[in-house]
């Protein structure tokens, strides 16, 4: 269980959200503009916020009030951004190999080989990170997020900017976590065709604030016109 | 032509560039990501030798190094001789006055990376030592290159600081500059001209192999 209470001031924007996340997905919906990155980047620990509280799975991993701000490299957090930042002096290998040094060697190989296979990505180990493609690049972020086993992995539109085949290969494969990897997802997407069968929890962001939290057909059918509404381009 | 100049000189150049390097890195890492009210003064100092005179750089070292202050006394009674008028003083006063080319291109390269990566380094648990050898170095090995060749040859070509602080002493500190300076006082200026080809030339291959590199990468990369 995570509970989030974050107040976070950029310029003249304003997140305000408190939520918890009960599930093992938790899908973040909402147009553009609503605050979903700058929430996935306060969870991650990349941006601290003006004021709030993280707790996860009983660890207190930010409070503002008692000056509690856990390192992003040890809040045991995933992060896979919309532009894949890969390492472009390294392999895919390597790449992936980046957060499991402390492993023996003998463990980080058989690691990194589970994660390219769990991705599909076995074909792709030895190639220098500048030469994949953008949906092998993302294959390859998201096995290097997973290596290190984090408790809770932030995928920040993973599907953005994929072909029709890659994008059902990638959800298709990030579902099967459900069953195999004690990891809960916080997905983040504006593509209502994208999420709507997905077995998760969600929470509604817009203009900063959460407008609705619960199972996520439930939640989509209840508010579905409004979302529609909200998701149409100004005319 | 002094082959003595001409090692001593080499050996100034190879060492200043060296301790340049290991000090210019994590100053430059430093300066590249901190957000503190130091930062600029900090930058305001490590720039400053590119504005002073060598001569004030020179005769304040000269000061610091020698008898007259506590430091001097101490390095003295440590070394067994003073650090002005040696080559240990000389290496001090290079490292100072090309300070500045080695911090300069290392901090820009530095902040040339995308911050997005080291973010990742952070996520995945990287501290800053390993931020800085995994990432930063091997995404900025141009920077560091650059920063060698300019700490380098600007080393070779210096006069001011090292006369104020080293002297004329031959095989101590006499370098290819100051060999220079004492030919052009004896109207030999045959050999003064000899000696000035030696150190154009050092500076134009140091320069075009660095721009030779920048190129072949440019082209690598299509």
């Amino acid at each position: 269980m995570a509970d989030i209470e974050i107040r976070h001031r950029q310029g003249r924007f304003t997140l305000d959200a408190s939520f918890s996340l009960p599930g093992a997905w938790t899908v973040i919906f909402g147009p553009s503009g609503a605050g979903k990155t700058t929430l996935l980047r306060v969870l991650a620990g990349l941006s601290c916020p003006t004021s709030g509280r993280i707790r996860f799975e009983g660890r207190t991993l930010l409070d503002t009030a008692a000056n509690i701000d856990v390192p992003a490299g040890k809040r045991s957090i995933g992060f896979v951004t919309q532009q894949p930042a890969l390492f472009p002096h390294l392999t895919a290998r390597q790449n992936i190999a980046f957060g499991i040094q402390h492993l023996d060697r003998d463990r980080r190989t058989a690691r990194v080989d589970e994660m390219l296979q769990l991705f599909g990505a076995e074909s792709l180990a030895d190639q220098p990170a500048p030469q994949l493609s953008g949906g092998e690049r993302k294959r390859v972020a998201l096995a290097r997020a997973l290596a290190p086993a984090p408790d809770l992995l932030l995928l920040d539109e993973p599907l953005a900017g994929l072909d029709d085949t890659s994008a059902h290969d990638i959800l298709a494969r990030l579902l099967s976590l459900q069953g195999s990897a004690q990891v809960r997802i916080a997905y983040v997407s504006h593509d209502l065709a994208e999420i709507w069968r997905l077995p998760a929890e969600v929470v509604c962001l817009e203009s900063g604030c959460v407008t609705a939290v619960g199972p996520l057909q439930q939640v989509l059918a209840s508010h579905r016109d409004r979302l529609l509404q909200q998701l149409r381009p100004p005319s | 032509m002094d082959l003595q100049a001409l090692g001593l000189t080499l050996r100034l150049a190879a060492i200043t560039t060296v301790v340049l390097l290991a000090l210019g890195i994590p100053l430059a890492y430093w300066l590249a990501s901190a957000h503190t009210r130091l930062r600029p003064l900090v930058e305001a100092f490590t720039t400053l030798p590119i504005l002073l005179p060598p001569t004030v750089l020179g005769f304040y070292l000269l000061v610091l190094l020698g008898p007259r202050t506590a430091f001097g006394r101490a390095t003295a009674h440590l070394l067994g001789h003073p650090l002005a008028f040696s080559f240990s003083g000389l290496v001090i006063g290079s490292v100072l006055y090309s300070l500045p080319f080695a911090v300069q291109p290392l901090a820009a390269g530095f902040r040339s990376v995308d911050t997005a990566l080291l973010e990742q380094a952070r996520l995945l648990g990287a501290g800053r030592l390993r931020t800085l050898t995994s990432v930063l170095l091997p995404l900025s090995t141009h920077s560091v290159i650059a920063a060698a060749a300019l700490c380098f040859t600007h080393t070779i070509g210096e006069f001011g600081v090292v006369l104020m602080i080293g002297g004329d002493i031959p095989g101590a500190t006499r370098t290819l500059s100051i060999a220079i300076y004492d030919q052009v006082q004896e109207f030999s200026y045959a050999a003064a001209n000899r000696t000035s080809l030696v150190l154009i030339a050092v500076a134009v291959l140091a320069l075009v192999l660095l721009y030779a590199r920048r190129s072949n990468k440019e082209a690598s990369r299509g």
